[in-house]
């Protein structure tokens, strides 16, 4: 059957179970828009903004592990739509962004709406491809949704020039994908494995670092299930919340720059470390050759060879995609005669209670003014601590990962790699399309909010009945927070001036608004959100403390037992 | 260390800027790239040379491997290997310098491949030192143009970089 590029590409998209398009039309899509109006198979979500679209997939995917899609025009569409973009491909989510281009005549002509659309996503993709003929179109997205979801996950652009959209060829959607160049490998080394075996059940000090390619594989039943067979400690990175349970007793909380004292002191002084889908990235080991002036053994499982020996030297790698690995070692984990040394391990545990003591996380709230972290406790509260939160970058970031205590993966949705503000709103509509029927907060600041407001409208288009948590402190926090401790209290534009009222902002848009000023009504005010306002946007807007800072800190450059206390200041 | 890097490719268009973006973005260095289609047109075979310690060359072919067009990659220099570079050399050659000239292209075993009255083209094969070699052999005020085509290299004997 003879088909037209836009029927193809609406084709491909229902083939691929694909339940919602995030997108915005325009002019070199017009024909793919045509035809998805035609249809109903699946539903297009108009943002108001590119960033948007993609952000919103993104969370979408982060959510569900299901593939998250946008669509954009040419030229401005696509630069819109970069950041988005760039943001997935550091956190590793599957996504594919379908692009309209220029006619093919007018590639290079300087056309009207052009950009090199491969050449500027090139760096932030998985990959990306130019459709340059109608007949390559339906493999060339066959591919796309392959590539984004198999291997490290990560997004995948198709462009495609308008003409093309508008030629006819025989369609049919490839069953299946030969590709010579592209063959990840899913199963880790057996002898590897073995060796890693031998070198967790001879530790003194173990430690299990968990990152967010445990959420990304869905592996973390498995963690969960190997480590309370070794009765190890666990720590997750910011990317990893949820992949153990926070409540759990042998969890030590979130690692790195703001992570637990007892977190970062378990990572410095253990004798065998083993890193499940983390990549020892900047903010998590701090210095890497402080990091490094420990002997201790490491043992890394990641999908990306890459990802291996990247920052500090491993002695066992093994490549392969979590689940498999894990249930392997599990498996040989059985099988082995040996146990943990129950001596060495109790020590252990009493050397990690002895840090838990110093309670790194604890703060003091007054009668007068809102401490943000007592706001995140309270959410905690609130929603028993079952809902899905999104947060955009700062300071509001580091509280929400620090006190809401994530027990489940896929929960906690944001921006850990590239550190995007705005990502809030629109993750938080997507995790709402992906889980209909879930409790969504985004906790945010009022500058972060501010750089994707106009998405209040999409959600009231779409009844989006998220609650966005706004912990305003007047600041760009943790600017604030930098100038404060490392420029001399030069608070240079920090302050965030002329702010909108919020409350009458929300109203605008049709939501509801609520400014809460004193540490009394923050439970009060939250419970009527999230019971009273069930099905309504409601904009929070807390009035918190101007000057608390994320604690504890690990400067940047310095390493990772340096911590700064808050009780030391 | 200098390494000799062997990729074989998609010749797909925009492969080459998959690669040397791929070097720019990750702060690698590159000596020389070389490139051209093989036997099967459908593939591309790349030299890079580059320099850098043992860690940095291990993630330059990782993340090489990473590229999804990218199909295989070799460290030839882990091995026995050849390597060539082409140059073609213009020269000033009129009078006394003619014969002189001559002379010397023929002990570097080069060709003079274009004559006019007054200049040679040489072309010339070898390693990056011979070529450097003849450079300093000559007299350097009578090189018009040099161009060079940096580094193709295979292994010897049964390595085989093939799909």
């Amino acid at each position: 059957m003879q088909l037209t590029g836009a029927e193809i590409v609406i084709r491909c998209l229902q083939e691929e179970k694909v339940e919602y398009v995030f997108g915005y039309p325009g002019g070199s899509v017009l024909f793919i828009y045509d035809e998805l109006f035609k249809q109903d198979k699946f539903k297009h979500v108009l943002v108001r903004h590119e960033q948007a679209a993609v952000h919103a997939a993104d969370a979408y995917s982060r959510s569900s592990n299901k593939i998250g899609v946008c669509m954009v025009t040419s030229g401005p569409g696509v630069t819109n739509a970069v950041t988005g973009i760039a943001t997935a491909y550091m956190d590793s989510v599957p996504m594919v962004i379908i692009s309209g281009q220029v006619p093919t005549a007018y590639i290079g002509q300087d056309a009207f709406q052009e950009c090199d659309t491969v050449g500027i996503t090139r760096p932030c993709v998985k990959h990306n491809f130019l459709v340059k003929d109608v007949r390559d179109l339906a493999v060339t997205i066959k591919k796309a949704f392959f590539i984004a979801k198999t291997g490290r996950p990560g997004p995948v652009l198709v462009d495609i020039p308008k003409d093309i959209t508008n030629q006819k060829c025989d369609f049919e959607y490839p069953k299946t994908l030969v590709m010579r160049s592209y063959n990840p490998v899913t199963k880790g080394h057996g002898g590897q494995i073995k060796k890693a075996v031998q070198m967790l059940l001879d530790a003194k000090r173990p430690m299990i670092y968990s990152g967010g390619g445990v959420i990304l594989s869905d592996a973390a039943d498995r963690l969960v299930k190997l480590a309370r067979a070794l009765g190890y400690p666990v720590t997750n990175t910011l990317m990893g919340l949820g992949g153990y349970p926070a409540t759990d007793k042998q969890s030590l909380g979130m690692l790195g720059m703001h992570g637990t004292y007892e977190a970062n002191m378990a990572m410095q002084n253990c004798d065998v470390l083993i890193a499940v889908g983390a990549r020892f990235d900047d903010r998590v080991i701090g210095n890497p050759t402080h990091f490094g002036s420990v002997a201790r053994k490491i043992i890394h499982i990641d999908i990306d060879p890459s990802s291996i020996s990247k920052r500090v030297k491993v002695d066992v790698p093994i490549v392969g995609n979590l689940p498999e690995v894990l249930d392997e070692l599990q498996k040989q984990l059985e099988a082995s005669s040996g146990v943990p040394d129950p001596k060495a391990l109790a020590s252990w545990w009493k050397q990690i209670d002895e840090w838990r003591g110093k309670k790194s996380l604890k703060y003091k709230q007054g009668k007068e003014v809102i401490m943000p972290q007592y706001v995140v406790e309270k959410l905690y509260e609130v929603t028993d601590g079952d809902a899905f939160v999104t947060s955009d970058v700062g300071q509001h970031q580091m509280w929400a990962a620090q006190y809401y205590k994530f027990d489940k993966p896929r929960r906690w949705i944001n921006s850990g790699g590239l550190g995007t503000m705005g990502v809030g709103l629109p993750y938080a509509m997507g995790v709402r399309f992906a889980n209909p029927k879930a409790t969504v907060a985004c906790v945010t600041g009022e500058a972060s909010i501010q750089m994707n407001i106009q998405e209040l409208s999409t959600a009231k288009q779409f009844r989006i009945p998220v609650k966005i948590i706004n912990l305003n402190n007047r600041y760009l926090g943790m600017v604030r927070q930098w100038q404060q401790m490392f420029h001399g209290n030069r608070y240079a534009e920090s302050y965030v001036d002329a702010l909108p009222d919020f409350v009458k902002l929300a109203e605008s848009y049709g939501h509801v608004g609520m400014r809460i000023e004193r540490p009394a009504d923050v439970e009060p005010a939250l419970r009527e959100a999230f019971t009273r306002h069930k099905n309504d946007l409601v904009f929070m807007d807390f009035l918190t403390d101007q000057t608390a800072n994320v604690y504890p800190m690990v400067a940047a450059g310095k390493g990772l037992s340096e911590m700064i206390l808050a009780e030391e200041l | 260390m200098r390494h000799i890097i062997s990729i074989l490719i998609e010749n797909e268009a925009g492969a080459l800027s998959r690669v040397s973006g791929l070097f720019s973005a990750r702060a690698f260095n590159i000596e020389s790239l070389t490139v051209a289609p093989t036997e099967d047109a459908s593939l591309s075979r790349m030299t890079i040379v580059s320099t850098g310690s043992d860690d940095v060359i291990e993630q330059i072919t990782k993340q090489l491997n990473k590229l999804i067009d990218v199909v295989k990659v070799v460290d030839l220099s882990e091995a026995a290997h050849i390597e060539r570079e082409l140059m073609l050399v213009k020269v000033r050659s009129a009078g006394k310098d003619r014969e002189e000239m001559k002379r010397i292209a023929d002990i570097f075993r080069g060709r003079i491949i274009d004559v006019t009255e007054s200049t040679y083209v040489i072309e010339l094969t070898g390693n990056g030192s011979k070529l450097d070699a003849f450079l300093e052999a000559i007299d350097r005020a009578l090189i018009l143009e040099t161009v060079r085509t940096g580094v193709s290299g295979i292994g010897r004997g049964d390595r085989i970089l093939k799909v």
